[in-house]
This record gives C-alpha cells, sequence and structure tokens, in this order.
C-alpha cells in the first residue's frame, strides 16, 4: 500500500479520478440512477393494490395499442422531418453568416439567431399562438389583404407544430453549422471553381463533404431536441398534437401509470439512438468526431 | 508566329481607395513561363485573379487563346489555378482530387481514372492515387496540385507563389522541378511571385510589377544587366545603391558626386543633364576588390575603404565595407579563389568598378535623400 | 474535490436550515388556484402564527407529486372527495383525520356526509369537505343556443366548441347518453363498454372542438374572443364571464350537472398536522368560509354562509337551479381502482384519432 502510493503512476490516476470525480458523481446521480430506477420500474406490472410483479406488459401494451406505437412512429417522423427542415433553413444562414457576412455584420446575424432564445420556450410558443390563433394577428392579416374570406385557425395543425419546432431548433443547427463553414478555406472553393465545378457540385463536392461533422452534429441535436420537446408540440398542436413525449408525461402524471411512462422513456431512448445511429451510418461519420464538433 | 495565349490590353482595376491595377497591357507567348514579380501590394495577385476570372477587370480586355475572356465564369474558363495553399480538397483522394475537374467536365469514370493516373505518373506520383492529401510531403502535394490543373489541358497555368509556403532547400528543389514540368508540357506558365530569385531561374520573361503597372518586361538578362527603371535596379538582384548629383554628363558615363563629397562614375539610362539628382547602381560582383590598389585594373576610377565586415556564404560570400572618406557602406561579392579568405574588419582595401557595368538614373521623387 | 465537499456541506446545511424552520411554524399546502386567498393566510397569521406555504395544483398533479414523495413535502392537500380513496390504496399517500381535533360541527351535515362515505377506509376518515360546485355548459347565448353535452357536437358549431379531455367529460357524455357511468362503478366490463361508446361519441365530435383545454385561462381567452361559442365548463366561470358580459351564461344541461366536491387531506408524512387541523377549523368559520367564496366563487361546505354571500352570485344559482334543490346533481362516487386506466385508454384514443 505505502508503495503503490508512492508510485506516480497510481498518483496520476488518484488526480486524474479526482478531476473527474465531480462529472462522475453527476452522471452517476442524475443520469445513471433515475435511469436504473425507470428501468426497474418498466419491468414491472401492478396485479393489486401496491402489489406489483415483474413483466413485460408495459411493453406488451405500447405493441399491441396501435395508439401508441402510432403516435410514437409519427413522433420520429415528424422529428425527422423537422430536422431536414431546420437544416435546409440553417446551412444558408450559417453561410451567410460563416461566409458572407463580414465582422460585425456577421456577428450581428448571430445575435439575430440567437434573440429568441433570450426568452423561455414557453413565452417564444405563447408568441406563436398569439399571431398564429384564429383570432390572431396572421389570420387578421390574410383577410386584410384578401387572401383568405374569413379568419383561419393557423394553430393546431401538423405544419404548426414543424414551425415551431424550427424556430426553436434554428440555433442548435446553425451553431455547429457556422463552425464548421468557418473552417472551411475559401480556396477550396475557388480551387473547385477553377477546375470547372458549378455551384452544385461545389456544394456536393466540397461544402457538404467538408461540413459533414457539423451537419451531423447539428442534426443530432436537432433531432434530439425536437424528439423530447414537449411544450411545442402540446401547445401548437392542440387536440392533435399526439406527440410521444405528451403520452408518457400523461401515463405519469394523469394516469398516474409510472411503469407504462417508465417503459414508453426507455422505448423513446432506444429509437432516438437507433435514428442517430442509423443517421451516422448513412452520413459514413463517427460519433466521437461528431461531438467534438458541438 | 502565333497568337500569344495570353493578351492583356489596358487591363484596369480599382478598389475603394486605391487603383491595384493600372491600365497594364502585355502578352504572354505560347508555351513560355511568363513571371510577374513585385512585392506585396503591388497588384500581382489582381492581377493573376482577374485572368482566373475571379476578379472582373473595371476596364481594359483579357484574352486568352485568342478569345476575349469578359463575362466567362471561372469555371469556364481555359485557364487553371495552382493556389498560394495549394487548396488541395483533403476530403478526398490524391487521385480523385486529380480526376475532380475531369468528372466536372463529363468524362466517363474509367477515361478519368486512366487520365488522372496518367498524370500523376508524369509527376512522379503513379502510386499515390489512394492516398489521402495529407499523408503527402510538400513537395509532393504542390505536385499534385499542379497535376490537377495540368490534366485538364489548360490554355494556360496560373501559380500563385506556390512555392511560398515551403522551406528554403524545397523550395530550391521544386524551383527546378516547376522549370523542368514547364519544359516537358510546353503548357504556357503564368507565375507570380515576390521573390526575384524564382522569377529569374525560372521565367522566360519576367514582368516587374510595381504600383500597378510593370516597370520593366523582359528576360531575366534583361532585367538584371540592363534595368531601366531604378526600382527594377533595386528589386532585381542585390545592388549598391549611391544617390548623389551628376557634376558632369557629356557622354554616356556621368560623373556623380555624393551630398558628401564621394565622386563615383556610372552609364546614364535616359536623359540626365549635368546638376540632376540620381541615384546610381553597383552591383556587388561588378566591383573589384584589392588589397593594394596597384592590383586594380588601371582604366577605371579607384576608390578606398576599410573592411566592416565579411559576409561569408559560401559561393554568396561577400564583404561589406565602409568608404574610406565619407564611410558610406558598400558590398563586394567575393570571387570563389578564397583569395580574400583572411581579410579582417578594420583593414584597409581598395576597390574599383567599370562605370560602364553601373547604371544612373534620374532620382525618384521623393528617393534622392536616401540609402539603399 | 474541495468545490464538491464544500457544496454538499452548504446543500446538508440550507436542508438542515430548512427542516429548522419548519419545525417553527410552517404550514405547506398544496391546492387549487383561488382555494386559499392571501387575506385569509394573512389573517390567519395574525391569529395562529403560522405562515402558509401555498402551491398551485390540480387533481392529477396533486397525487402524483405526494406519489413521488410518498406523501412528503405538503402538509395539507385538497383533491377531490372522489380521488381520494384509490390514491390511498394504491400509493398509501395520505394519513386518516383525527376527528376529535376538528370542529365537525362547522361543516354542512349533507357535504360531510357524501365526503365521509367516499374517503373512508377501514373505518377511518381521510378527507373532510371544503368547497363544492358543478360542471355544465357555458354557451354565449349571442351566438347559439345549446340544451345538453351532445350539442357540443352540432355540425353548425364545427370548431367552435371545447371540452377538457378528462374524465368529467366522458362521465357527462355518458350521462347524456341516458347512462349511468356511477351505477356501473362496480361492474368494470359494462363500464368498460360503456367508455369505449363514450369514446366514440368524443372521436366522431372531434372536428367540433377548437381545442381540448388544459387550464382555466386558455378556456376563458377562448371564450372572451369569440374563438369558443359554447363549452363544458363549471358554474363559477361561467357566472364569471356572464358578469362581463351578459351573453355568455352558463346552463345546467338536460342530462344534469355533475357535481364536485373538494376536500381537505392530510399527506401521509406532513410534518405539521397541528398546523394543518388549526387551519381547517379556522377556514371552516362562516366569515373565512365567506372570504374564500368571494376568491374563488364557488360555494362552500362550512354552516352558516348563506347571509354572508354576494347576492348576485346567489342570483346566478338560482337562475340555473330553478328548483333550489341539488336533486339532479350527479355527484361522484369514489373511483374504484381499474376504472382510470380504462378510462385514460379511451381518453389517449380520442387525444389521437383524426
Amino acid at each position: 500500500m505505502r508503495n503503490s502510493a508512492l508510485d506516480p503512476r497510481w498518483h496520476g490516476r488518484l488526480a486524474l479520478g479526482l478531476l473527474l470525480a465531480p462529472a462522475l458523481l453527476w452522471l452517476g446521480a442524475l443520469i445513471i440512477l433515475p435511469h436504473v430506477d425507470l428501468a426497474v420500474l418498466s419491468f414491472r406490472e401492478r396485479i393489486g393494490p401496491r402489489q406489483y410483479t415483474a413483466s413485460l406488459a408495459q411493453y406488451k401494451t405500447f405493441f399491441a395499442e396501435p395508439l401508441y406505437w402510432h403516435v410514437f412512429l409519427r413522433t420520429a417522423a415528424m422529428s425527422v422531418i423537422a430536422t431536414f427542415l431546420t437544416l435546409a433553413l440553417a446551412f444558408p444562414i450559417a453561410w451567410i453568416i460563416a461566409k458572407l457576412a463580414r465582422g460585425r455584420a456577421g456577428s450581428l446575424l448571430f445575435i439575430i439567431c440567437l434573440i429568441p432564445f433570450w426568452v423561455s420556450e414557453t413565452v417564444r410558443t405563447l408568441g406563436w399562438m398569439i399571431l398564429l390563433r384564429e383570432s390572431g394577428v396572421l389570420p387578421a392579416m390574410l383577410v386584410k389583404l384578401g387572401l383568405t374570406a374569413m379568419p383561419v385557425e393557423l394553430l393546431y395543425r401538423d405544419a404548426t407544430i414543424l414551425v415551431g419546432l424550427v424556430y426553436t431548433s434554428l440555433l442548435f443547427m446553425v451553431v455547429p453549422l457556422v463552425s464548421s463553414l468557418e473552417s472551411l478555406d475559401n480556396s477550396l472553393i475557388e480551387a473547385a471553381y477553377d477546375l470547372g465545378a458549378g455551384g452544385f457540385a461545389i456544394l456536393r463536392r466540397i461544402v457538404i463533404p467538408h461540413a459533414a461533422p457539423g451537419i451531423t452534429a447539428g442534426c443530432i441535436v436537432v433531432f434530439m431536441l425536437t424528439l423530447g420537446n414537449y411544450l411545442t408540440p402540446t401547445l401548437l398542436g392542440g387536440k392533435n398534437s399526439q406527440w410521444f413525449t405528451e403520452q408518457i408525461y400523461t401515463q405519469f402524471i394523469t394516469r398516474f401509470n409510472w411503469e407504462q411512462g417508465a417503459a414508453f422513456g426507455f422505448l423513446l431512448l432506444g429509437l432516438s439512438t437507433a435514428l442517430v445511429m442509423m443517421g451516422l451510418r448513412i452520413s459514413g461519420q463517427r460519433f466521437g468526431d461528431v461531438m467534438r464538433r458541438t | 508566329m502565333s497568337t500569344p495565349d495570353l493578351v492583356a490590353d489596358a487591363v484596369v482595376k480599382r478598389f475603394a481607395d486605391h487603383v491595384a491595377v493600372d491600365s497594364l497591357s502585355f502578352s504572354v507567348e505560347r508555351g513560355s513561363f511568363f513571371s510577374i514579380l513585385g512585392p506585396s501590394g503591388c497588384g500581382k495577385t489582381t492581377l493573376l485573379r482577374m485572368i482566373a476570372g475571379f476578379i472582373a477587370p473595371d476596364g481594359g480586355d483579357i484574352a486568352i487563346g485568342g478569345r476575349s475572356m469578359r463575362d466567362v465564369a471561372p469555371n469556364r474558363r481555359p485557364v487553371n489555378m495552382v493556389f498560394q495553399q495549394l487548396a488541395l480538397f483533403p476530403m478526398m483522394s490524391v487521385g480523385e482530387n486529380v480526376a475532380f475537374g475531369l468528372a466536372r467536365r463529363g468524362v466517363g469514370r474509367a477515361d478519368r481514372v486512366k487520365r488522372s493516373t496518367a498524370m500523376l505518373e508524369r509527376v512522379g506520383l503513379g502510386n499515390a492515387a489512394d492516398k489521402r492529401v495529407d499523408e503527402l510531403s510538400g513537395g509532393q502535394r504542390q505536385r499534385v496540385a499542379i497535376a490537377r490543373s495540368l490534366v485538364l489541358e489548360p490554355t494556360l497555368l496560373l501559380l500563385d507563389e506556390p512555392l511560398g509556403a515551403l522551406d528554403l532547400k524545397l523550395r530550391e528543389h521544386m524551383k527546378i522541378e516547376l522549370k523542368q514540368l514547364q519544359a516537358s508540357f510546353g503548357t504556357t506558365f503564368v507565375y507570380i511571385t515576390h521573390d526575384q530569385s524564382e522569377a529569374l531561374v525560372l521565367s522566360d520573361h519576367v514582368g516587374v510589377m510595381s504600383h500597378g503597372r510593370f516597370e520593366q518586361l523582359g528576360t531575366p538578362q534583361d532585367l538584371y544587366y540592363r534595368p531601366q527603371t531604378p526600382f527594377v535596379a533595386g528589386f532585381v538582384g542585390a545592388n549598391n545603391r549611391i544617390v548623389g548629383r551628376t557634376t558632369q554628363a557629356d557622354g554616356e558615363i556621368a560623373e556623380i558626386a555624393t551630398a558628401d563629397g564621394w565622386i563615383v562614375r556610372a552609364l546614364t539610362t535616359g536623359a540626365i543633364a549635368a546638376g540632376d539628382a540620381v541615384e546610381v547602381f553597383v552591383r556587388p560582383e561588378v566591383a573589384i576588390l584589392a588589397r593594394n590598389a596597384s592590383e586594380l585594373p588601371p582604366q577605371h576610377p579607384q576608390h578606398a575603404g576599410e573592411v566592416q565586415s565579411v559576409l561569408f556564404d559560401g559561393a554568396n560570400s561577400a564583404v561589406l565595407l565602409q568608404e574610406a572618406r565619407t564611410r558610406r557602406e558598400f558590398r563586394i561579392a567575393l570571387p570563389q579563389t578564397g583569395q580574400f579568405s583572411d581579410l579582417k574588419p578594420q583593414e584597409k582595401v581598395a576597390f574599383s568598378f567599370d562605370p560602364s557595368r553601373a547604371v544612373c538614373f534620374a532620382a525618384r521623387a521623393g528617393a534622392a535623400g536616401q540609402d539603399a | 474535490m474541495k468545490n464538491i465537499l464544500i457544496a454538499s456541506f452548504v446543500l446538508a446545511l440550507s436542508l438542515g436550515i430548512g427542516s429548522a424552520q419548519a419545525d417553527g411554524q410552517k404550514l405547506r399546502i398544496i391546492s387549487w388556484a383561488d382555494y386559499v386567498p392571501a387575506d385569509l393566510i394573512a389573517a390567519f397569521k395574525k391569529e395562529t402564527g403560522i405562515d402558509v406555504e401555498l402551491t398551485l395544483s390540480n387533481n392529477e398533479e396533486m397525487i402524483s407529486k405526494l406519489r413521488a414523495t410518498g406523501g412528503a413535502g405538503y402538509d395539507l392537500a385538497q383533491p377531490s372527495q372522489d380521488r381520494i380513496l384509490a390514491a390511498q390504496r394504491e400509493f398509501g399517500i395520505y394519513k386518516p383525520f383525527d376527528l376529535t381535533k376538528l370542529k365537525l360541527e362547522q361543516f354542512q351535515p349533507e357535504f360531510l356526509n357524501i365526503v365521509r362515505k367516499n374517503t373512508t377506509l377501514d373505518g377511518k376518515t381521510y378527507g373532510l369537505p371544503y368547497l363544492w360546485g358543478t360542471d355544465g355548459l357555458v354557451v354565449n347565448s349571442k351566438r347559439t343556443k345549446i340544451a345538453d353535452y351532445p350539442d357540443l357536437c352540432r355540425p353548425d358549431l364545427k370548431g367552435k366548441t371545447a371540452v377538457r379531455l378528462r374524465r368529467p367529460t366522458l362521465m357527462a357524455f355518458a350521462f347524456a347518453a341516458g347512462k349511468d357511468p356511477f351505477a356501473l362503478y362496480g361492474d368494470p366490463k359494462a363500464y368498460g363498454a360503456l367508455m369505449d361508446q363514450v369514446g366514440a361519441t368524443l372521436t366522431a365530435c372531434k372536428a367540433s372542438f377548437k381545442f381540448f383545454y388544459d387550464n382555466k385561462d386558455q378556456l376563458l381567452n377562448g371564450i372572451r374572443s369569440g374563438e369558443v361559442v359554447a363549452a363544458m365548463m363549471w358554474d363559477t366561470g361561467g357566472w364569471t364571464l356572464n358578469r362581463s358580459d351578459p351573453d355568455i351564461q352558463f346552463i345546467v344541461p338536460r342530462s344534469g350537472a355533475l357535481g364536485w366536491l373538494d376536500t381537505f387531506a392530510l399527506p401521509a408524512r406532513g410534518r405539521n398536522d397541528a398546523a394543518a387541523y388549526a387551519w381547517i377549523n379556522f377556514t371552516m368559520r362562516p366569515e373565512n368560509a365567506a372570504r374564500v367564496i368571494k376568491s374563488v366563487g364557488s360555494f362552500s361546505a362550512a354552516m352558516n354562509t348563506t347571509p354572508l354571500i354576494d347576492p348576485r352570485l346567489k342570483a346566478q344559482f338560482a337562475a340555473a337551479f330553478p328548483n333550489g334543490d341539488l336533486k339532479g346533481i350527479h355527484w361522484y362516487p369514489a373511483i374504484p381502482p381499474g376504472l382510470e386506466e380504462m378510462e385514460g385508454r379511451v381518453l389517449d384514443r380520442v387525444k389521437a384519432a383524426n
């Protein structure tokens, strides 16, 4: 023991351990432990008052009840769509910030992207509701412009949910994109242009391959945020929101069915993991490289 | 005589506060190596980018291969460029880099591979096609950048200080390689550099550029031995510069006196009258050094000096003197004989130079008071 | 590491201080909006020296929070009377009242009886009545006329009505269909079939609903802006709207109003039962009960409050219940375990239907 205490290697390991301790403690206490607890919960079934037994019933319910996996798939599909829409919108913005706007103009644009995040998500979403509701600003404007005869309800539609999700996620896509586009040497673009490439070929062969880690990082972050979002789909989607997180909330809070809620939570975790892995496989990126970009 | 591959006709480019390229006209013969030499900020990069098509001229016209390039985008010009930082595509293999331009032209895959491999072989990188760009050495990357352009068989290859990023030894080596490449391909090269040695070694013709204009356009020999302006004399090769006024300017050889009374003789260029402010340039290798004045050629004026320091650099060794009376610095190249290898500081020596090999120009505005 | 030690020390210290304070005089209540008016808290503090710390909530959240802590964190809760027994059986989140510490004579006997009947387990009482009211329909009489819940589904009201997607709505539509869901509480199979039927009705009706409201303000906004012209709503909400816009009226549906009764209940691990008892005795005094009525607009289960009630509220009540009797009101009995899961599944399906 005395020897090992003097061993510099042991010392190094101790120092490393001490350095990592806060992070590990955080990880263990706030992430791993609750998940273990949830996992245990999800594998039991109520058979009587305060009587539970180990069972796969919660997972069986998910697959047996079309309602649940319907909402599950819908949430996944909408999240994927929202992620691609965010990418399509964020890319030109990031390009302008990284390549076209110089100095102050660039920072100004960045700040404009950041401003919505100075207020809470609730306020932002309520802002959208004020704009889009039937008696709101936008329907009134449409009537004034003569585009619609009567005010139209713009809330409670899938498209509205997508708008809200894209708006909420934009910054999380723009940041990694800007950093990866900024690192793209302009002379590469000029060289490709010089060698006969047009705009599309440059985008496809030079810009996108270079920005791929940033694109993948942005997509992963946005996808996970979107999939796990609760407020935006619930408020903007109204009676038709059908977001899976809402299903989890309902199971936990209004149905007191923690077992079902925990099982849903794990299914969602599995889904996001699977889709992220699939995305990485398709884009040929490695998770570690991508995370370093964010 | 065939049409020149590149003709610039009164090309002008202005930026907000200055004229970067000032009504420049020149032409480059097919198959020649043409350099544009100038200090940074002289407008050479702007000129090159106008030829490549990245910048549109404000006036004048550029014709390549006899065709005006007005409104022709860079990707449609018969011109390719080797960038200063080479700009190889790190997301592609070496082979893909070389095949990139061919793919853009719609060349089929098999043909593309064949032609890019052949091109890599010609630059001595036959087995590098599958390597990543960052696995190559600096010199190999250089060759890939050139191969990537040449595989497209451009009328004109533009090179933007491509050796600037290399270390000295490699730069010397690449100079020779570039020259050989150009000779073997026969493609017209337009090369820009601020390094006079690169320009002299590589080029058939050199344009010395300053403030958006060519000071002189000619062969390397012309620039070196027959500079037409004090700028060229000062910029191309090493030179001793002496500022003074002519005391006598009857024939081709004028007599010049510095303000502190040193008298030298030099060949005049341009119209110079007695009493004009002038600049005299004497190359270090033109002057002859002797321990004893009697050993100097008797027909030339003789000067006395004191050794300040010996600058040993092998074949490029020189000695820095002070002229005996005025204490002005004067540099003389040491002969290869080793005759002066034991020269010591403070040693008294004599030197002379052939006035017909020293040049004298009317002084540039604002330059009269300064010494080189 | 040092930081962590310090942080945990500070944390422990603050927890210690927190509990030291609670040992003093503090009563933590989890209740509904407006149920505990500020002037009542001030008067209580003046009389007893006890501070009241209030958390606003609803039935489901109340149960979930108490379940998560095993009944700790609050000293007094106010769930609806029908939601107590199932939660107690399942999660054990309440403790029984010691009735000897309470002035039971302050409660109206009929409400006391209903609540005691519905909240007694193994001979022990877990709930006491506090406030009551009814759920019915609110309608903008200038825009449309309705008589019963299914009218909310009329084609001419498409996109202009609202309900909550919660169990009272299921009960209301069951009664409107001529069934008595409470009578089927003992027969889960028949009850499930009834719920499926109601679910189908609501699904077919979904296009008529502007939204399923989650909070009071959402509904009030919808009605005030005219986006919603008819909705299922509680009586005092309708009367509040009526005061600012006479066109908006609360009506008792043809199939009858649903009567709700909210209670006092003691969380199992509350730390200050004495203060809770003091509070209950205090708030059920007529003059204090009148303060509550004024704040929330609902009716109290306390005795002798009638002379103290705002005459306008009395008039509105008389208009809605012309005979003055509460006979037509369907009071919620305690829910047997298992039914809520069934109802939940039905509500989920309605939500997910297109």
